[in-house]
C-alpha cells in the first residue's frame, strides 16, 4: 500500500511559564492511501496536538518542534514556511473540528464559507465556485442546497452544521482528512448519519482519514487501523481487529474494560485509577506504569520500545519482552481474545 | 416498590407561549422517582430531557403540572426560607462544564458556595477541610483549591461541578449529561464514584444523558423522550432487551459498540413518526405493557404490543 504521510520520531513541546510541556514524545506512524487511522487516547495524551502539528495549527510562539519530521509528498511539513503551509492547508490536508457550533463563522453565510477554500486554492470564477459549493452541499445530504447557501450557521442544527464543515473540508478533494472528534458533540442518531456519510465520501473520493476520538464504539465502526496514545506517545498500533480482539498494552486493556457493554450484568465498572501523567515532568519509564497493576520494576526505569506482535501490530510494553512473566489480562479482555485467531486464548475450532 | 421521593405529574414547560414560535419543550409528562434509585432520561438534543430536569429543580417555572418532592409541591408558593431548605436537598450537576463555573471565582469559593449559603461549616478551617475532602472525593487534589476554572480541562471542571453539588449533602441530584465531556477512563471513574456515593449516602439520581451504554449501566429505570414527550419508560435491562416503541428501537440501533465484528453487521433503523398512523383525536398515552414497562401508544398499538410481548 502507498504511504501518503509519514510521521517520524516527532517530538514537540510547549514553552509555558511553568516550564516545558513535552506534549509529544516521539511519535511514529504511517498513513496509507484510502485508509482510516483512528487515534484514541484521553485528553492530554497528545492526539489532538499530533494532528494539529501536521496541520501546523499550533501557536508558533509557544509550540516548538524538538525533533523528527512529518513527510508528505516528499516534503517535511515541520520545515515549511507559513506561506507554503497555507497552500497545503485546506487543499491537500483538511480538517474537521470537534465543535460544529464554533468552527463556522457566525457572521458569514455558509455559501461564502464554502466557496472560500475553492477561490483560495483553485483558479475558478465565483460562479463556478458557487456551483461546486451547491454540489458539495448536495453530496453531504443537505436538502435544498441553493436556498441554504444564503443562510447563516445559526439557522442550522448541530448535525447540519457538521455536514457543512465536512463539505467545506472536502471542497478541494484533500488527500488527507483529519477529523478531530467530529461526532462528539452530536447525538447518537446524528452521529450514526455523519459516520455513514464520512465512510461513503471516503469511498467516493479515496481520501485517507485520521480520525481522533475517545469513543471506542466509533473507532470500531470507522477505523481500519487504530493507534492508542498515552502520555505523548503511541503505546499500541494495529488493525482494528488486533486492537479490539488481541490488545497487548495494559492501557489498551484498561480502555477496553472501562466501557460498559450493553449486555453485561451489573458488575462494577473497571476504572483506570489515577490521572494522566503531568507532561511538564514526564515519568522516566513507561508513562502508564504508575496507573498500571501490571507494572514491573523495569517500567519505572526504562521506556519500553515497540515489540512486534504481527506485521501490522506493535505495542510498547515490557510485558512483551521474552523475559517478562506471563500475566493474565482482565477478564473482559480475555473474552475478547477468545475471538481472535493467533491470540493465546483463542477458542476457535481447530482444523 | 420503594417510597416515592419525587412525583412528576402532567408537567408542561412551554416557551414563548402565545407567540408564533411557541415551543412545547416538555409536553405533559408524568413519572415517579423512587428513593435510592437512578432514573435515566435519554433522547436526542432538543427532546426536552434537560428542560425536564431544569423544571423539576425549578430553574424554570413550569407552564403547568406539579412536581412533588417528599409530598411537597415544589412549584407551589414558597417562602425564601422554604426554598432554601428545599434547595439543599436537591442539587444539580450541569451539562456544560465551561459555562457552569464562575470564571472569576477560585475553586475554593466555587465549591464552598453552598457550604456558605447554608452555613454548614463552623469556621474557616473546617470550610477549607470540607472543600479539600470534596476535591479528593471527585479525584482532584487540594492544590487545585487555589486555582481558577480556566486552569482546568473540561473533565476536571465537571468534577468541580460534582464536588459543588455534593457540598451541601443533598438527597437528590439531577445530573444533566455529567459525563459527556469526560474521557472514557475518567467516565468510568465518575460513574463508579456516583454509584459509590449513592450506596453510601442513599442518594437518588435523575441521570440525563445521550450516551446510552453508560445510562444503562448506571440506571435502574430509563425513560426515553422524543419531542417533549416520554415515549417509553422501563427497567433498564428490559428496555435494552425488549424495546417496544419504534423510536427507542431506532435509538438503540444507532449506538456504536466497541466490537468491530458487531459494527460490521449492525443495521441501523430509522424512525419515522408516520409509522404510527394515528387517527385524528386517537387516545395516545402511556400504557403499561408488561409490569413496569410503559410505552406511549394508542389502544390499537397497545393490543398488538401486549400480544407480542406475551409471546416472548
Amino acid at each position: 500500500m502507498e504511504k501518503i504521510l509519514q510521521v517520524k520520531d516527532l517530538e514537540l513541546s510547549f514553552n509555558t511559564f511553568a516550564g516545558e510541556v513535552k506534549a509529544i514524545r516521539g511519535v511514529n506512524f504511517d498513513l496509507y492511501k484510502g485508509e482510516t487511522l483512528a487515534i484514541v487516547g484521553e485528553s492530554g495524551s497528545g492526539k489532538s496536538v499530533t494532528t494539529k502539528s501536521i496541520m501546523r495549527l499550533l501557536p508558533e510562539n509557544s509550540a516548538e518542534f524538538k525533533n523528527g519530521e512529518i513527510l508528505f509528498g516528499g516534503r517535511d511539513l515541520t520545515k515549511l514556511s507559513d506561506k507554503e503551509m497555507q497552500k497545503i492547508r485546506g487543499k491537500e490536508i483538511a480538517m474537521i473540528f470537534q465543535d460544529p457550533m464554533t468552527s463556522l463563522n457566525p457572521t458569514m453565510p455558509i455559501g461564502r464559507q464554502l466557496t472560500e477554500p475553492l477561490l483560495k486554492h483553485q483558479k475558478i470564477s465565483k460562479a463556478e465556485a458557487k456551483k461546486v459549493a451547491i454540489d458539495l452541499l448536495r453530496l453531504v445530504g443537505m436538502p435544498k442546497p441553493e436556498l441554504r447557501m444564503k443562510q447563516y450557521p445559526h439557522q442550522f442544527s448541530g448535525g447540519q452544521r457538521q455536514r457543512i464543515v465536512i463539505a467545506i473540508s472536502l471542497a478541494c478533494n484533500p488527500q488527507i482528512l483529519i477529523a478531530d472528534e467530529p461526532t462528539t458533540a452530536l447525538d447518537v442518531t446524528i452521529q450514526a448519519q455523519i459516520l455513514e456519510l464520512m465512510k461513503d465520501l471516503q469511498k467516493k473520493i479515496d481520501t485517507s482519514i485520521i480520525f481522533i476520538t475517545h469513543d471506542l464504539g466509533v473507532v470500531a465502526n470507522v477505523a481500519d487501523r487504530v493507534a492508542v496514545m498515552y502520555g505523548g506517545k503511541i503505546v499500541e498500533i494495529g488493525t482494528v481487529d488486533e486492537i479490539f480482539y488481541n490488545p497487548q498494552h495494559p492501557y489498551t486493556w484498561g480502555l477496553l474494560s472501562s466501557m460498559p457493554s450493553l449486555d453485561a450484568a451489573d458488575e462494577k465498572l473497571y476504572a483506570i485509577p489515577g490521572t494522566p501523567p503531568d507532561l511538564l515532568a514526564p515519568p522516566k519509564g513507561d508513562a502508564f506504569a504508575l496507573r498500571s497493576e501490571y507494572a514491573m520494576q523495569i517500567d519505572m526505569e526504562q521506556n519500553p520500545p515497540f515489540f512486534k506482535v504481527s506485521d501490522s501490530h506493535y505495542a510498547a510494553t515490557w510485558l512483551l519482552h521474552p523475559d517478562a512473566p506471563r500475566v493474565e489480562p482482565p477478564a473482559t479482555v480475555i473474552e475478547r481474545m477468545k475471538k481472535f485467531p493467533g491470540s493465546r486464548y483463542y477458542e476457535g475450532s481447530r482444523v | 416498590m420503594a417510597e416515592k421521593l419525587l412525583e412528576i405529574k402532567n408537567l408542561k414547560q412551554h416557551f414563548n407561549v402565545g407567540k408564533a414560535n411557541e415551543v412545547r419543550a416538555v409536553d405533559d409528562i408524568s413519572f415517579d422517582i423512587y428513593r435510592g434509585e437512578t432514573l435515566g432520561l435519554v433522547g436526542e438534543s432538543g427532546c426536552g430531557k434537560s428542560t425536564t430536569g431544569r423544571s423539576i429543580i425549578r430553574l424554570y417555572d413550569a407552564t403547568s403540572g406539579d412536581v412533588f418532592f417528599e409530598g411537597e409541591n415544589v412549584h407551589g408558593k414558597k417562602s425564601k426560607k422554604d426554598l432554601k431548605k428545599f434547595n439543599r436537598k436537591m442539587q444539580m450537576i450541569f451539562q456544560d462544564p465551561y459555562a457552569s463555573l464562575n470564571p472569576r471565582m477560585k475553586v475554593m469559593d466555587i465549591v464552598a458556595e453552598g457550604i456558605d449559603i447554608h452555613g454548614l461549616a463552623k469556621n474557616a478551617a473546617e470550610r477549607k477541610q470540607m472543600v479539600f475532602d470534596l476535591l479528593e472525593t471527585v479525584g482532584l487534589n487540594k492544590e487545585h483549591a487555589n486555582r481558577y476554572p480556566h486552569e482546568f480541562s473540561g473533565g476536571q471542571r465537571q468534577r468541580l461541578g460534582i464536588a459543588r453539588a455534593l457540598a451541601v449533602d443533598p438527597d437528590f441530584i439531577i445530573a444533566d449529561e455529567p459525563i459527556s465531556a469526560l474521557d472514557v477512563s475518567i467516565q468510568a471513574q465518575v460513574v463508579n464514584l456516583l454509584k459509590e456515593l449513592q450506596e453510601e449516602k442513599g442518594l437518588t439520581y435523575l441521570f440525563i444523558a445521550h450516551d446510552l451504554s453508560m445510562v444503562k449501566y448506571i440506571s435502574d429505570r430509563i425513560g426515553v423522550m422524543y419531542f417533549g414527550k416520554l415515549v417509553e419508560l422501563a427497567p433498564a435491562e428490559d428496555l435494552y432487551k425488549n424495546p417496544m416503541h419504534p423510536y427507542t428501537q431506532s435509538l438503540l440501533s444507532a449506538i456504536p459498540l466497541p466490537d468491530p465484528d458487531y459494527e460490521r453487521n449492525r443495521v441501523r433503523k430509522s424512525y419515522d413518526p408516520a409509522v404510527h398512523n394515528y387517527a385524528e383525536g386517537e387516545d395516545v398515552r402511556m400504557r403499561e405493557i408488561t409490569p413496569g414497562h410503559f410505552v406511549q401508544c394508542s389502544e390499537r398499538e397497545f393490543e398488538s404490543l401486549k400480544a407480542t410481548s406475551a409471546r416472548i
